[in-house]
């Protein structure tokens, strides 16, 4: 029920809206816990990924941008999965009707759908990561401060793969247009994340020198996308 | 619905108006889909706590105009108001006061019949997830045992039972169906009706292809006809059978 205040967005609004962001994210859970359909292929993915370049590049350490560009791409791609199935069931089982029949801002779908995609990169990493380190890393030091800039590179993922995802989800083509028109779009958050991890994963240990700035621009892209998301998803929303 | 919600809004500014406006409204509605015009220049009105037959043969436009009037599309051109509100402007003040039963069951297939309502209840806001209410809705319809079957489990009449208590879970003003009683059976149209049957308090727009049916049951009647209205009859002005039946012949 849309009470009088959602319409002038008193505090009202941030109840239900919180209450309906809670409702879409633990369905979204609860699917995912019973159907395993994203998390699973995507750690697949990444291990498998890890094997074909430990023995493609016949290396058994990796050190600097070289780990660092083969840790991203893969959770990148592996984001790329999850992401081309966030909105299949609203689609296909038409929980997006169900949701815009009810007194619910389309920002709290967009919230829901952003911190599931959250926990689904965070699981990947949690298995990903220490797989890479065994098969890559001489030294563990810079895993540590490396989960950091994953979460940073998470959250810039969700904001934008969630707003992109939207748009391609009532197209056929939707599997081609969304890695089209999201590749593109994370050039910077590679970039800035690239940039910061090859200093954590450097050959003999971490070294913190200009990684401020890195992570400075990849905060800075999370909170311009998820303010950008925020502003025009409703209008995606509609038809 | 909550119905100290629904007080709160009527003693809203406003509230005079909302509460003498019918419940819907459309005035000269066009909707195109591309170059081509699905529906021309429609207009009705239904007073609050009436029933409004949608009748026309396939493609004519009835799913269409369904759902405009419930939000989910916008009319290219013309006036709608439903509820007394102006939509799409107004829209945020109409959804959750209507409820909708479309060709689509609007359910999840990997959630139980029972998590399917708490997960509405929940979008909808009512009190303990609208526990006590789905489980006198689900046992309304004959689904008590089977609440915790997964709709992907269940049957396409069981499916449409279940499709019949997601739309009047919130105790809706305005009920949109379209084709309520498809898959199911006798038994399952007649526990169904007991919830999105007649009430003085609530309004409803029905598309059915029982055309003798359909007028029974209603108060308005509305024919389409390749997107445009060819018959629109009130209160005192009956459409006959067989004049709905000209309609899907095209005779008229």
């Amino acid at each position: 029920m849309t009470s009088p205040e959602e319409g002038t967005g008193g505090p009202g609004a941030r109840t239900h809206s919180l209450r309906a962001f809670t409702a879409i994210l633990a369905k979204d859970l609860r699917v995912e816990l019973r159907t395993l359909q994203a998390v699973p292929a995507m750690v697949l993915f990444a291990v498998t990924t890890f094997v074909l370049f430990r023995y493609g590049l016949d290396r058994t350490s990796l050190s600097g941008s070289l780990a660092a560009g083969v840790l991203l791409a893969t959770v990148l791609f592996a984001a790329i999965l999850a992401i081309n199935r966030l909105f299949v069931p609203e689609r296909d089982e038409g929980g997006f009707d169900a949701i815009r029949l009810a007194p619910v801002d389309g920002s709290a779908l967009l919230a829901a759908k952003a911190a599931a995609l959250i926990v689904y990169l965070v699981v990947l990493e949690a298995v990903a990561l220490p797989v890479f380190g065994v098969f890559f890393l001489d030294t563990w030091t810079g895993v540590a401060p490396l989960a950091g800039v994953l979460l940073l590179t998470d959250l810039g993922l969700a904001a934008t793969g969630v707003l992109v995802s939207q748009i391609g989800a009532n197209s056929r083509a939707r599997d081609l247009l969304v890695p089209l028109v999201l590749l593109p779009l994370l050039v910077p958050v590679m970039i800035a994340a690239a940039n910061s991890a090859q200093r954590l994963l450097a050959a003999g240990g971490p070294s913190y020198g200009g990684i401020g700035k890195w992570l400075a621009v990849l905060a800075l892209y999370d909170v311009t996308f998820l303010l950008v998301a925020y502003a025009v998803y409703d209008f995606v929303l509609e038809d | 619905m909550g119905k100290l919600e629904l007080e709160e809004r009527t003693a809203d500014s406003g509230s005079a108006r909302r509460e003498l406006a019918d419940a819907v409204e459309l005035s000269g509605v066009w909707r195109e889909f591309g170059d081509r015009p699905v529906l021309r220049d429609v207009s009705f009105a239904l007073a609050r706590g009436g029933t409004l037959a949608l009748l026309g043969p396939n493609g004519a436009g009835k799913t269409t105009l369904l759902r405009i009037v419930a939000t989910l599309l916008r009319p290219s051109h013309g006036e709608v108001r439903v509820l007394g509100c102006s939509l799409p402007a107004q829209a945020h003040r109409v959804r959750g006061r209507l409820g909708y039963l479309g060709h689509e069951p609007l359910l999840y297939r990997d959630l139980t019949a029972a998590e399917n309502l708490r997960f509405q209840a929940r979008l909808y806001g009512l009190p303990d997830d609208g526990r006590g209410r789905i489980a006198e809705l689900l046992d309304t319809v004959g689904m008590a045992r089977r609440a915790n079957e997964l709709v992907r489990n269940l049957s396409a009449g069981m499916v449409q039972r279940l499709a019949a208590c997601r739309s009047v879970l919130h105790d809706p003003e305005l009920l949109l169906l379209d084709e309520p009683r498809s898959h199911l059976d006798p038994e399952g149209a007649s526990l169904v009706e007991a919830l999105i049957g007649r009430r003085p308090d609530r309004a409803r727009v029905l598309v059915a292809h029982d055309i003798e049916g359909a007028l029974g049951d209603s108060d308005n009647a509305l024919a389409l006809a390749a997107g445009g209205a060819v018959a629109y009859s009130g209160p005192s002005t009956g459409l006959s059978v067989g004049d709905a039946r000209a309609i899907y012949g095209g005779a008229l």
